[in-house]
This record gives C-alpha cells, structure tokens and sequence, in this order.
C-alpha cells in the first residue's frame, strides 16, 4: 500500500467517524431541545426534521403578521366541509349552550369548560392571515381567548411538551409543541369579525394558530389534552395530519 | 515527506468539469425535477393564482390555469375533481428544497474559493463586448454548432445565462418560496412584503419556476445541439471530446 493511499484511507476513516459522532451528537441535542418532530420517521424525516427545527430555532417568540381593519377579507372563506354529525347539529339547536370543552392530561386540575366561561376571561382580538396548504389564503379578525390563559387557569404541568387537541369530528385532532401552545397569538377562538364565530369557519369554537396552515388550527375544538409524549396518540405520528399523509408541522 | 506525485499517473488529463461541479450539477438536477413534479402537483390543489395579501374562491384572480383540479372548492368548469397528491407532494417539495438549498451552497462556496466562479462563470472583459455578444446570439440563434475549442469552455452567453439562473433565479425562487412560510415571515416579515404580500409571492415563485424549466429546455436543447453524448460524458466522468471518439 502506497502512502497516499494509506493517509488517503486514515483521513477518510477519521472523517467517517466524526461524521458519524457529529449526527449522533446532532440527533441527541436535537431530541433534548424537542427539535425533531413526531413524524420524523420514514423517507420524507430528514426534510421534516431540518424544516421543524430550523423554524423552531428562528421562530419560537416571533409574532405572525397583523394586518389593519381595512385589509380584512370581504368574506371569510368557509372551507369545504364534511356533514356535521349529529352530535353537533344536537348542540347546534341548544344554541351551543351545552358545548363544553374539557381540558385534562397533565393539568393540576382538569376542568370543563362552557362557551361563558371562555368568555368570561380576558379576550383578545388578533387580525391575521389564514392560509392552507392549497395556496388560497383570507385574513380575518379572530377573537377568543389565548390558549396559554387556560392552561394557566388548569395548571398545566412544567414537564407538558405538547398540546393535543380534538374537534366534535372524530376524524380531525392535532398538536403542538409548547412555543406555539403558550404562544400570545394562539387562541381558542369563538368570534370573527366581530360576531360569533359562523360554522363554516368552526364555530362555535376553533383552535387559531396563525404562524402554521390552515389545517392546524382545527374546527369545533371539544377536548384538549396536555402530555409529555405523542406516542400514546392515534398511531404516534402526533397527529391526524400524518396519519392522512400530511405533514405534522405546517408552519411552511 | 512522501512522495505523493508518483502516485498520481503521469497521463492524468485535465478534467472538463470538477467533481464537485459534476456531483452538484446531477444532485441539483434530482432536486429540480422533484421540486417541479411535487410542485405541479401542489399548484393543481389551486389552479389560480393572485397578487398582494390574500386570494381565494370569493376573490378574483389575476389569472387561472386552464386544468382540472383536486379539490371540488375550485370552481375548474371539468365535471371531475382529481385525487388530492398534497401530503407526499409537501413532504417530498420541502426535502428537495433541503437538498437543493444545501448543494447549492456547498457550490456557492465552491466556486468562489476555487476560482470556478471567475475562471469558468464570470465572462472576460473581451467576452463583453457588443461584438462578441452579436456574434454569440446569432451563432445560437441560427442553431449553429459549437467549435470545438467551446468543449472546453463556456461562451459568454452561456455564462450570462449560467450567472443569471445560479445567482437570481434559484435565489428568488427560494426567496418567494419562503416567503409562503408562516412561520418563516413571523420572524422575517420583509421576506413577504418586499414581494408585495403572500399571494404575490405565490404568482413569483410561479413564474420564477416557469423560468427556471425554460432555462432546462434550452439547456437540453443546446445540449443536443452541441453533441449529447459528448456533453453528457463530460457532466458524468469530466472527460471532454467529441462524439467521434466518444463512440
């Protein structure tokens, strides 16, 4: 063996394994700064995994844009729907007076709560873009209340890492990290454009996120669930988005 | 101190391309037709297109592509709605906009430390003048065959054209790319407002990608022209020639 051929076989194998380490070490700190997303598994996890990560890194305090009065969208587009089922049409015709909804998982006390008693805290009015991952997009002035008020009101747990959250359709829930669950702009939100907030656009109670699509930020919310661990989940993937194919994180 | 020249054949010939220039040159090739495959198949969820913040259904476009879509909301005039391809078109657009971006960089950095970038992209003084370039754009324009002495170099248009796609198309089209991100203009908001708001920078990216497959088609097409297996096997193993002595 030549000598180059032999420092050429040393430095490649020294590269190698710092390459190795250096992915190794990357994964773990990854993981310790919950920078890897529930669904980084399989072909598509490392484009995934770099999307999540870098966002959360560049993202985690800033705000989604706010608009004025007079960029509001003329009409807020009600996107297409399944039928309701007849759980919903039954609340529906009580004037949602019945809806509920509980919170629990790692709270220092679960609770239920009506529609008057979200509304009794303090409310907060955001105007921002709702965009979905089709490509059309409208910008509405959103009113509820901030999610991180009820998990304060619940006593949510310092070692929750992540928000799951249920719509009355058995078929849609999602989660989020806790940067975007104590996030000022993310709302429980029950108004729009200063009236109730219409079926269409999820009434009577809808999950607004507004630095991720439109899909994220699920209709007729009736359940929230706080936990340190997606795996429990539907099929762990974090949500119904992956499940369906869908990427969990859409905040691109 | 070993003497590493005798290891190294004394018949060694120059290479066209460099292995970087070749690997990166294929990878952004995988990359591109990923991007434009997920990417048709995204654009076909919303055959319209809008200019400034918001546009929808209840909105009037700036313009519509004539094809059926995947989604019933769409109001297309086909009496059919094609299956939805989105998630896997997502996942697969953002990996291979990962993949392109990285190699893009690692090129970048390549061709400024190395001299590829002033040697081979950057055109010499003489390369500029009108003459030159009016003899250059009538030699494509008639379709004529390169010398052979341009197997060993790019001509100025070429390298105009080279320059333009590497250093404002693909930026902008990263540019507007991101500009869609939610979360992205949270934390760099004038990534979307230089652009004029999110829908401009949809119709951007659109158009900056219609370019971009422009540039591909010329770039086969002269490909072809100046001898496919030659050229290719140049971009593969960085040997240069003729398809004489190729075949």
């Amino acid at each position: 063996m030549s000598d180059l051929s032999r420092r050429k076989l040393i430095t490649t194998g020294i590269a190698a394994t710092a390459g190795v380490l250096g992915l190794g070490t990357a994964a773990h700190l990854a993981q310790k700064y919950g920078l890897v997303p529930p669904d980084h598994g399989g072909i598509w996890g490392i484009g995934e995994t770099l999307t999540y990560a870098s966002q959360r890194l560049l993202t985690r305090h800033s705000l989604a844009r706010e608009f004025s009065r007079s960029q509001i969208s003329k009409r807020p587009v009600p996107n297409e729907m399944p039928p309701l089922n007849d759980g919903y049409k039954r609340l529906q015709a009580g004037g949602f007076v019945d809806w509920r909804l509980s919170v629990d998982g790692l709270v220092d006390r679960p609770g239920r709560f009506s529609l008057a008693q979200l509304k009794s805290y303090p409310s907060r009015s955001q105007i921002t873009q709702l965009a979905c991952e089709e490509g059309w997009s409208y910008i509405a002035e959103w009113h509820g209340v901030p999610l991180s008020h009820v998990l304060d009101v619940v006593g949510a747990q310092p070692h929750a890492r992540y928000v799951v959250y249920y719509s009355i359709d058995p078929e849609w829930w999602e989660s989020i990290d806790m940067a975007d669950a104590l996030h000022p702009q993310t709302f429980l939100a029950y108004g729009l454009n200063g009236d109730e907030l219409p079926t269409g656009n999820g009434g009577p109670l809808r999950l607004r996120l507004p630095r991720q699509l439109g899909y994220k930020s699920v209709k007729f919310i009736t359940r929230v669930t706080i936990t340190d661990n997606l795996k429990g989940f539907g099929k762990g993937l974090g949500s119904a988005a992956p499940e369906g194919g869908y990427a969990w994180y859409a905040g691109i | 101190m070993p003497n590493s020249a005798s290891a190294v054949p004394a018949t060694t010939v120059k290479s066209r391309h460099s292995a970087l220039v070749r690997l990166t040159h294929w990878i952004t090739t995988i990359c591109f037709i990923a991007l434009l495959v997920s990417g048709i198949e995204i654009l076909i969820s919303h055959p319209r297109f809008y200019w400034g913040e918001t546009g929808n259904v209840l909105t009037q476009p700036l313009f519509r592509i004539p094809i059926p879509s995947s989604r019933a909301l769409v109001p297309t005039g086909y009496g059919y709605v094609l299956p939805d391809q989105n998630g896997w078109s997502r996942y697969l657009h953002f990996q291979a906009a990962w993949a392109l971006v990285l190699t893009g960089l690692l090129y970048a950095i390549f061709s400024l430390v190395s001299g590829h970038l002033r040697e081979n992209l950057l055109p010499g003084k003489s390369g500029l003048s009108w003459r030159v370039l009016s003899r250059e754009i009538a030699n494509h324009l008639r379709f004529k065959r390169p010398s052979e002495d341009e197997a060993w170099s790019y001509n100025v248009l070429q390298r105009l054209t080279y320059l333009l796609v590497i250093f404002v198309l693909f930026p902008l089209v990263i540019w507007s790319g991101l500009a869609m991100s939610l979360a992205f203009v949270s934390a760099f908001p004038a990534t979307v407002t230089l652009l004029g708001g999110q829908q401009s920078a949809r119709t951007i990216h659109f158009f900056v990608s219609l370019l971009l497959v422009l540039f591909l088609l010329v770039h086969v097409v002269m490909v072809f022209l100046a001898g496919f297996w030659s050229r290719t096997r140049a971009m593969i193993t960085g040997k240069a020639g003729t398809d004489k002595e190729g075949t």
